[in-house]
């Protein structure tokens, strides 16, 4: 089963860092050269979810104040949103793979 | 920032309560980042964002909702069961009533501008409205202003020959400007035209749909071919689509009607229907005012005929019989009760059950589901549970309807049985979506008003909970009491109309029609020699005790009617009253058991040149002569004078429960200046046994008398008499499975209340018993609680069932609607369902075990 887009950048962008909402949602823009922008609604539609899932947790203890210009709730990645985010790249590498050796991507197959 | 938050209601009130903040600081640190165009961009961007999204949580919520309740109700399959059932008998009734009502008085009659189609009726103080001569036809139709387009038809049967068995079709024959009022197109050929209507031209016929699948095959090729009626040759010229009908479903062929010039000579002599298109604008009060002027003009140009003819015009879809219309308002109301006593009990199960999971609905509470959301869970399982019950409703219905066809009137041009289209379907879907929400949402509310969910305790159930239970309950008493009181009355009356005296004795008479042809038996001579051959032939069949043809049957043809002249009472022709008239074959009283009171019968003798004789009815001698002897007087009948020989006893010409003209009977042999139409075609033979067992050698016999000629309308005479009543049995047996229906359900009302009270009380109980208390009080105690609800709902009841009594009246046949036998029944049944209803939760109760249910806690 494939992962939503929106929830695969999201994962991606707090593998390395906990992040609250509208630091993903630029983060996400950053990353793609502002070609995907996620709209508030999607992007906590899938927080709702990831959160149901156990794919991310939220966290209480928060960054220094002067960083944090508002109440804001952060976002962590669980091992087991770990673990989702890289069954999804294995899937996607190998979704690539299959598409060069039919010539559809550009590389060796 | 404001319609932000606005926009964000949107979403359901867990996610908003839960994101909302997030997603206005979201927006806020967004908009604070752009300017001039990107504002607007940003807004479009985020209305888009929050619609699309709103949508997927609602979808995502209800998934979650339905995939819970699917499980739920899968652990209790009883209840599901049972409130599935209950709605489908709800929505089931009310859809098949609702189909009928829309079938027979709401769709639009299958013409174009079918608003605008209206009857022309003569219209009498004394006898009220009546068909139209000839002449009247013509004048009204050039004197009046009202109307678009005027034409008339008249019904008749045809014999079909050459094609397969002979064979009578009920037909009509329409003038040639009929069709183009209706302004149906054919589905193949094309209607009559001016050139058919010449009197060099070819005589032609338009087939229904039926007649041209049934005969035909659907053969396109069919134009031009020829069919041979009655009268000779006929060339099909077209083929009418198959939802045209007029002037009854019945009818398979459409021939010309043509007046000769001496049909416009006598204006009393009515015998066809005036159908009209109202001219666009023209509201119906105005074209009867203008018809009731013309006929004004033609009563003073006319005096002698048609001193006290008036004139009316009805709506075609208007002209429904006051029975027919009550019936089906019967059948509605009754719908809407059944409906009603489904709801509640279906109200009370859910209420029964959100209180019996108070416990579960406490830890979902606790583990922070918002009240909203568990209202919308509840919601969800009560919708699903009725739209279960709908969809096995609409089926229930569908398989209802055949039954119900009876009380479809036959004087709408429309088909037989109703059919379900997208609109009834959505008056059920709609009857199904109410159902579901309102009586899902107020136990659900209900719950939470009163707090039941911090309680959360298995004791103390809340007494307003049951307070509303209670109302359910005598909700449901109420309404089948009113059922089984309609039901009762309903059932009286039939019973009365049943023990009707029809005048005659119905057992083992064999009856069927042969119309004789024209011009093959227009001499009466011809006529004669068959009815001869006929009857001698059946008179020496072994089992048959006698065999009589007459003009119509009793019940068959009501009408048939002519005015009556007293020799020496002079009187002008429109005041004139009237008599049916029926030509005889002699033994016709003793074949039908009609006692003959006085005199004797039509006899062989009765020649065309021997005196011109008449036996005449009980209450014709009753209107002319009462008190005296009325042998050998004489009076002016069907165009000759006629001599009184005999005095018939009466005969329910026109039907159980109708009034009808006295009857004069006339000899076959003495048959001059009326119409054919009255040549004797209904032949009755009485059996010694089963009547039907003749019918091959009857058949037989009429086949070698004439080969070509058919044969209809086979039956015994107890058949047309049951007829008069079949539409009556229909509706004591809908009504009566709705009674059928409530009583159960109120039943199981009542045994769900007090089984829930029951085992809610458990402890209580327990310790009464323990106290001492004797079974006896705790089933006292039990019984009590149900008697008192049951005795409420049938005081209600009693009296609602009088005030629906009262607007059934003229359904009762003189039964009168409080009658005492009826409401003595009805509440004697009340009170066997609730000591049935308590019955169980009473024994239950008795058994009660002190120490276990006090230690339960």
């Amino acid at each position: 089963m494939a992962l939503p887009e929106a929830s695969f950048h999201i994962l991606m962008t707090l593998a390395d860092e906990d992040r609250h909402g509208y630091a993903v949602i630029q983060e996400v823009a950053a990353r793609t050269d502002g070609k995907l922008k996620l709209g508030a609604g999607t992007l906590y539609r899938s927080i709702q979810r990831m959160l149901e899932q156990g794919w991310i947790s939220e966290i209480t203890t928060r960054p220094a104040p002067d960083l944090d210009d508002e109440r804001r709730r952060y976002y962590r990645i669980t091992p087991q949103g770990r673990a989702v985010a890289r069954a999804e790249a294995k899937r996607l590498t190998e979704l690539v793979k299959l598409a060069r050796e039919s010539g559809f991507a550009p590389g060796r197959a | 920032m404001g319609f932000y938050r606005l926009l964000l209601f949107a979403y359901p009130k867990s996610f908003r309560a839960e994101y909302g903040d997030e997603l206005c600081a979201v927006f806020a640190r967004e908009r604070r980042e752009a300017s001039g165009v990107g504002t607007l961009a940003l807004w479009a961007a985020a209305i888009l964002d929050i619609l699309f999204n709103a949508l997927r949580v609602h979808w995502d919520i209800l998934r979650q909702d339905v995939r819970y309740t699917l499980r739920t109700l899968g652990r209790a399959p009883g209840f599901t069961f049972t409130a599935i059932a209950v709605a489908a008998l709800g929505i089931g009734a009310t859809t098949a009533a609702f189909t009928m009502v829309d079938h027979v008085l709401l769709r639009p009659l299958p013409f174009p501008a079918q608003d605008r189609l209206v009857k022309l009726y003569q219209n009498y103080s004394s006898k009220g409205l009546d068909d139209l001569s000839p002449a009247n036809y013509r004048d009204w139709k050039q004197m009046s202003s009202s109307f678009e387009a005027m034409g008339a038809y008249n019904s008749r049967e045809v014999n079909l020959t050459g094609t397969g068995d002979p064979r009578t079709l009920p037909s009509a024959a329409f003038t040639v400007d009929l069709f183009g009022v209706f302004s149906v197109q054919p589905l193949l050929g094309r209607v009559f035209s001016e050139d058919d209507n010449r009197d060099s031209a070819a005589p032609t016929v338009v087939l229904s749909y039926d007649l041209w699948q049934s005969l035909f095959d659907a053969d396109p090729g069919v134009l031009g071919r020829k069919v041979v009626l009655n009268d000779g040759s006929y060339t099909v010229i077209g083929v009418m689509p198959r939802t045209f009908y007029f002037p009854t479903r019945e009818a398979r062929l459409w021939t010309l009607l043509r007046f000769a010039p001496d049909a416009f000579a006598d204006r009393t002599d009515n015998y066809i229907y005036g159908v009209a298109r109202l001219k666009t604008g023209v509201p119906i009060e105005q074209a009867r005012a203008d018809v009731s002027a013309v006929a004004r003009r033609l009563a003073l140009a006319y005096p002698k005929q048609l001193a006290k003819t008036g004139a009316t015009v009805m709506f075609v879809r208007d002209d429904v019989s006051g029975q027919s219309l009550m019936m089906l308002k019967v059948l509605f109301g009754a719908a809407l009760c059944v409906l009603l006593i489904a709801c509640t009990n279906l109200a009370s199960l859910l209420l029964a059950r959100a209180l019996g999971r108070r416990k579960e609905l406490a830890v979902r509470a606790a583990m922070g589901a918002g009240r909203e959301r568990l209202v919308r869970q509840m919601l969800t399982e009560s919708l699903l549970l009725s739209f279960a019950g709908g969809i096995l409703g609409v089926l229930i219905a569908k398989a209802a309807l055949p039954l119900l066809v009876r009380l479809v009137p036959v004087t709408l041009p429309i088909a037989q049985t109703p059919s379900m289209d997208m609109r009834v379907l959505l008056v059920a879907a709609f009857i199904t979506g109410g159902t579901g929400i309102v009586f899902g949402v107020v136990p659900a509310l209900r719950m939470f008003r009163s707090d039941g969910l911090r309680e959360g305790s298995r004791s103390g159930v809340g007494g307003r909970k049951e307070r509303l239970r209670s109302a359910l309950v005598v909700a449901e008493v109420t309404g089948s009491v009113i059922l089984l009181v309609c039901c009762g009355l309903l059932i009286r009356a039939l019973g009365r109309v049943q023990a009707v005296d029809p005048g005659f004795r119905s057992e083992n008479v064999l009856t069927l029609r042969t119309a004789l042809p024209v011009p093959k038996y227009e001499k009466r001579s011809q006529r004669e020699a068959f009815y001869r051959r006929v009857l001698t032939d059946l008179r020496q069949l072994p089992g048959v005790t006698g065999a009589a043809y007459t003009s119509f049957l009793p019940m068959v043809v009501g009408g048939g009617i002519w005015p009556v002249q007293i020799q020496g009472r002079p009187e002008d022709l429109a005041n004139r009253r009237t008599a049916s008239l029926r030509f005889l074959t002699p033994g016709y009283f003793s074949v039908m058991g009609i006692p003959l009171l006085m005199g004797r019968d039509i006899a062989d003798g009765d020649t065309f040149e021997a005196p011109w004789v008449a036996v005449v009815s009980q209450s014709f001698l009753d209107r002319y002569w009462p008190g005296e002897n009325p042998l050998g007087r004489h009076f002016d009948f069907g165009n000759h004078d006629r001599a009184v020989v005999g005095v018939a006893s009466n005969v329910k010409v026109r039907g159980l429960e109708r009034s009808n003209e006295p009857q004069v009977y006339l000899s076959y042999q003495q048959h001059d200046q009326v119409s054919l139409y009255y040549a004797p075609k209904d032949l009755a033979i009485r059996a010694s046994g089963d009547p039907l067992t003749l019918a091959p050698s009857v058949r037989k016999i009429i086949h070698d008398a004439d080969a070509e000629l058919p044969i209809s309308n086979l039956r015994p005479l107890t058949e047309i008499v049951d007829l008069q009543t079949a539409s009556r049995k229909v509706q004591v047996l809908v009504l009566g499975a709705f009674a059928f229906i409530a009583f159960l359900l109120a039943a199981t009302g009542i045994h769900g209340l007090l089984a829930f009270a029951v085992s809610s009380r458990m402890q209580e109980i327990g310790v009464r018993i323990a106290l001492g208390a004797r079974s006896s009080n705790i089933l006292g105690m039990v019984l009590r609680d149900g008697v008192t609800l049951a005795g409420i709902g049938v005081a209600i009841g009693v009296a609602g069932a009088y005030a629906a009594a009262r607007l059934l009246e003229s359904l009762l046949a003189g039964v009168t609607p409080g009658d005492i036998t009826t409401f003595a029944a009805a509440i004697l049944l009340a009170l066997l369902m609730t000591l049935a209803g308590s019955l169980l939760p009473a024994l239950r109760a008795m058994r009660v075990d002190p120490v276990t249910a006090i230690r339960v806690e």
